[in-house]
């Protein structure tokens, strides 16, 4: 069943073409990632999606409702969580804090003038950082962490919301390679158990191809292969993109020499 | 109306535009390289008019040319560029780390001193100076005679504009100085002399602020109000063009000039008001003026000054907040004076703790907050005195009418962010100035309003001490409350990371406006409070100074600080209140204190709190550590 639909977005940035035409579908629980050298338009994909941005024309529909070009707190509340390239969490707060916060956003308690906001939600947002193993950590100020562990904690920011679609934008970005894969690995699970699906970038190779179900892959602004991991993986435009023409026939000459 | 006379009319526009570009291209050289907003610019201006009123007639002694009358007032923006070049060095030099409200604070601590200054040097009675030799005729444009120094001024703009360029384009001093308003970081990673970068900034940025001052002296006497009503101009100018752009300042200036030539046609009474409308307008539109840069702060990396996470009273807390109460019920035990002084601190400290609301816990610097203080004592004031109605109504009409104005005002404000803010905030309560200034019939203008007096039950000064305590505890009670709420948290949120609030649902313009609606409510109750306290209200109750001792109140206090904002205030007031009698030159002295101030306690009397108390631990450490050596000495 589709949840994200997106049909034919396009975005200019005065005379460069960042996105073209760009078409996809993303399936309830379904992981799809979205790969391509820098300046390839996958960020700005990913804004029109959340709406960060804008788009020059094309549609994004969620679950039948076209939400092209709405602010990012409607998307949000129809159900679309979102991390950031670098982590946006909200520094003043402790980690719990945090979590509290999006909570109470959650749930449109924002405006309550009386009520104590440190009381609020707090089994709740435990739950939640439990649910990303930051628990032990929740009474900690979040500009004292490690990066690693703000992103989780971003994470379970945007799993408060509830969301049926994450939007990662490159999630693992700035992180040690050993918690890279120990955050994929979380994303994943959450993602499988509760049957929430994940739009994400990404630049590590290795996480796309472990855990994504799909992959896309952008060059200047346009699609110019998707399927799954293998066949990406064996297209000869694709490793004609990434790895040049010298660097693809380098590359078989090594497998020659290797086979003997 | 016959074009010859429309054309005269725009003849003038011009003449006004050149002499306010002159002025601001400074203020935006010295803002694009240093990202300092600087007030002192229009003491600058105010000084090279009273250099020039001074060293010009001397000149024209010897020989009454022209060329003696502008070599004079070269020499006066030399001088006071000179003068640029000590307060870089004295004072910015110390500041360029320090969060921008701060900065404006210590600028603004310039402007007291340059005032106090100016008086001693040239006293306070206006110094008329003499017209240029040679340029003293008028010109006759189809009939209508036009002063020939107004169209010799009409030059003057585009003849700047072109060195200025020049000077940007082909020398380094100019490349480094477009290179830094770009990025100022970069500059300094490839090891450019940051110092000589900035001082000989802040000596073009003066120099020019004297040219602009010393030209005005065949049109306008020099005065000592010069500083304050020149700096609103450059500002909205600088404002509108786009802060660090001098083609947008020269745009903005054409674009002013014109407006208020023909405004007085149109609405003789309100030119002020189409001007900041103007502004307004710009900047709902273009968020950045017509030809500036967007600022590239989405999100922060760095931990935000102001209120970080409130947490409910410790017991030492609670030990000073029931002192503090118990003080406020003592008082009327003292002298009727005590009373007085006691009832000022509490309205001030309910004034200065809703501007805290919105600087240390949203964020949102207003550099306009006593509009709404003064907004709330005139609606209070004309119920009483203009419809006759008692104290109670109108003590709650005083609210009302602060967050009416606050919520007009907010809905532009709001949309901005950081400098850009400030400056309209600034702007908005300079047009409800000017408003409540120039309406006579309603206001009662310079002199305001007399006969605002309490109901007969609250008129000893002891029970109407009693009636402001209840009404502005219980309204800091409140507030800090909502700091604590979820609506408080909300503009925490926002001011930490506007995307991340976005992302989870905030809708975070519409929680700022709210905030500011309700601060504005706050700081009109104040005002209500203080107009009955009086017994007569008038325009400065709206005016910058006040804005600024609210700033210096909250800053002394600590912005950081949930209740810093009552302590700052009651320091601030008593000092104020002690010394000002003892003393003519008080402006000096509170601008000395409020640039020491920025320098020796940046985060407020609660930061210096924490550090004497870290400073107590370190001795402590030391001590025992001494101890322990010298134990283990034989």
């Amino acid at each position: 069943m589709t949840l994200l639909a997106v049909d034919r977005l396009t975005k200019r940035f005065g005379g460069v073409l960042a996105a073209k035409d760009v078409s996809f579908a993303l399936n309830v629980g379904e992981m799809l990632a979205i790969i391509g050298p820098n300046g390839a338009g996958k960020s700005t994909t990913f804004n029109m999606v959340g709406g960060q941005l804008r788009p020059d024309g094309g549609r994004v529909t969620l679950a039948g409702q076209d939400v092209t070009g709405l602010p990012p707190r409607q998307v949000c509340r129809l159900g679309v969580g979102r991390t950031f390239q670098v982590a946006q969490t909200f520094l003043s707060f402790t980690v719990l804090g945090n979590v509290q916060m999006a909570l109470i956003a959650h749930h449109r308690q924002t405006r309550r003038l009386l009520a104590n906001a440190a009381a609020m939600h707090r089994e709740a947002a435990l739950a939640l950082l439990d649910r990303v193993g930051m628990a032990a950590q929740a009474a900690r100020p979040v500009g004292e962490l490690a990066y690693g562990d703000v992103k989780r904690v971003e994470l379970a920011i945007a799993l408060a919301a509830a969301p049926r679609l994450l939007l990662m934008d490159e999630p693992t970005a700035g992180m040690a390679p050993a918690e890279r894969a120990a955050l994929m690995a979380l994303v994943a699970g959450i993602a499988r158990q509760e049957g929430i699906g994940v739009l994400f970038t990404e630049h590590d190779m290795d996480a796309v191809f472990a855990h994504a179900d799909r992959i896309l892959v952008l060059v200047r602004g346009e699609i110019i292969a998707r399927g799954t991991p293998e066949e990406v993986r064996a297209d000869p435009e694709v490793q004609r993109v990434y790895l040049g023409h010298s660097g693809t026939r380098a590359a078989a000459r090594a497998r020659r020499a290797a086979d003997g | 109306m016959e074009w010859d006379f429309l054309l005269v009319q725009a003849l003038s526009g011009l003449a006004s535009a050149s002499s306010l570009f002159v002025m601001a291209s400074g203020l935006t050289i010295v803002f694009g390289v240093t990202r300092i907003v600087n007030f002192a610019h229009g003491s600058f201006y105010m000084l090279g008019a009273y250099v020039a009123v001074t060293i010009v007639p001397w000149l024209l002694e010897f020989d009454r040319s022209p060329w003696l009358f502008f070599a004079g007032v070269l020499a006066s923006a030399l001088a006071v560029g000179a003068l640029g070049v000590v307060m870089e060095v004295m004072l910015l030099r110390r500041i360029y780390r320090v969060p921008e409200l701060f900065q404006l604070l210590a600028t603004f601590g310039v402007v007291l001193i340059v005032q106090d200054l100016v008086l001693l040097a040239w006293g306070p009675v206006d110094i008329p100076g003499p017209r240029a030799p040679g340029l003293r005729h008028g010109v006759y444009i189809f009939d209508q005679r036009f002063p020939a120094y107004e169209l010799f001024l009409i030059f003057v703009g585009p003849a700047v504009l072109a060195l200025l360029w020049l000077l940007m384009r082909h020398t380094r001093f100019g490349v480094l100085i477009r290179a830094a308003t770009q990025d100022r970081e970069m500059v300094g990673a490839l090891g450019v002399n940051q110092a000589m970068l900035f001082t000989g900034t802040l000596f073009l940025g003066a120099a020019l602020a004297g040219l602009g001052g010393a030209l005005q002296i065949p049109r306008i006497s020099a005065n000592p109000q010069m500083d304050l009503s020149v700096i609103t101009d450059a500002f909205v100018v600088t404002v509108i063009g786009g802060m660090g752009s001098v083609p947008g300042a020269f745009l903005a200036a054409l674009l002013i000039g014109q407006l208020q030539a023909f405004g007085v046609l149109v609405f003789p009474k309100i030119t002020l008001v189409l001007v900041f409308l103007l502004m307004a307008a710009v900047l709902v539109v273009k968020p950045w003026g017509l030809l500036g840069k967007p600022e590239t702060a989405a999100g922060r990396t760095v931990l935000p000054e102001g209120i970080l996470d409130p947490r409910p009273l410790d017991l030492a807390g609670k030990v000073l907040a029931a002192l503090a109460l118990a003080a406020v019920l003592a008082l009327p035990l003292l002298d009727a004076y005590a009373v007085k002084v006691g009832t000022e601190v509490l309205v001030l400290a309910l004034a200065a703790f809703s501007l805290n609301f919105l600087v240390g816990n949203g964020g949102i610097v207003s550099f306009g907050h006593a509009a709404y203080f003064g907004l709330g004592a005139y609606g209070a004031g004309l119920l009483v005195t203009k419809a006759g109605l008692p104290m109670e109504p109108a003590l709650v009409a005083a609210p009302v009418a602060g967050g009416a104005f606050a919520a007009l005002f907010g809905f532009f404000v709001v949309r901005l962010s950081g400098i850009y803010l400030a400056m309209l905030t600034l702007a908005f309560a300079q047009i409800a100035y000017a408003v409540v200034f120039q309406w006579v019939e309603v206001t009662g203008g310079d002199n305001g309003l007399v006969g605002v007096w309490p109901s007969r039950w609250a008129a000893s000064r002891e029970v109407y001490h009693y009636l402001t305590a209840a009404v502005t505890v219980a309204a800091i009670i409140l507030l800090r409350r909502v700091i604590h709420a979820p609506f408080g948290a909300t503009l925490r949120a926002a001011r930490d990371s506007a995307p991340r609030a976005d992302a989870i649902g905030v809708d975070v313009r519409r929680h700022r406006w709210l905030g500011f609606t309700l601060a504005g409510a706050a700081a009109g109750l104040a005002g209500g409070l203080y107009a009955f306290s009086k017994g007569s209200i008038d325009p400065t109750l709206l005016g910058i100074p006040l804005s600024v001792d609210f700033l210096s109140m909250i800053l002394l206090g600590g912005i950081q600080s949930v209740l810093g904002a009552v302590a700052g205030a009651t320091v601030f007031h008593a000092v104020k209140d002690f010394f000002m009698p003892l003393t003519d030159h008080w402006r000096l002295f509170l601008g000395l204190s409020i640039i020491a101030m920025v320098l020796v306690f940046p985060r407020g009397l609660a930061g210096a709190w924490t550090e004497l108390q870290r400073f107590y631990a370190r001795v402590h450490r030391l001590f025992t550590a001494l101890r322990k050596w010298a134990e283990r000495q034989p």
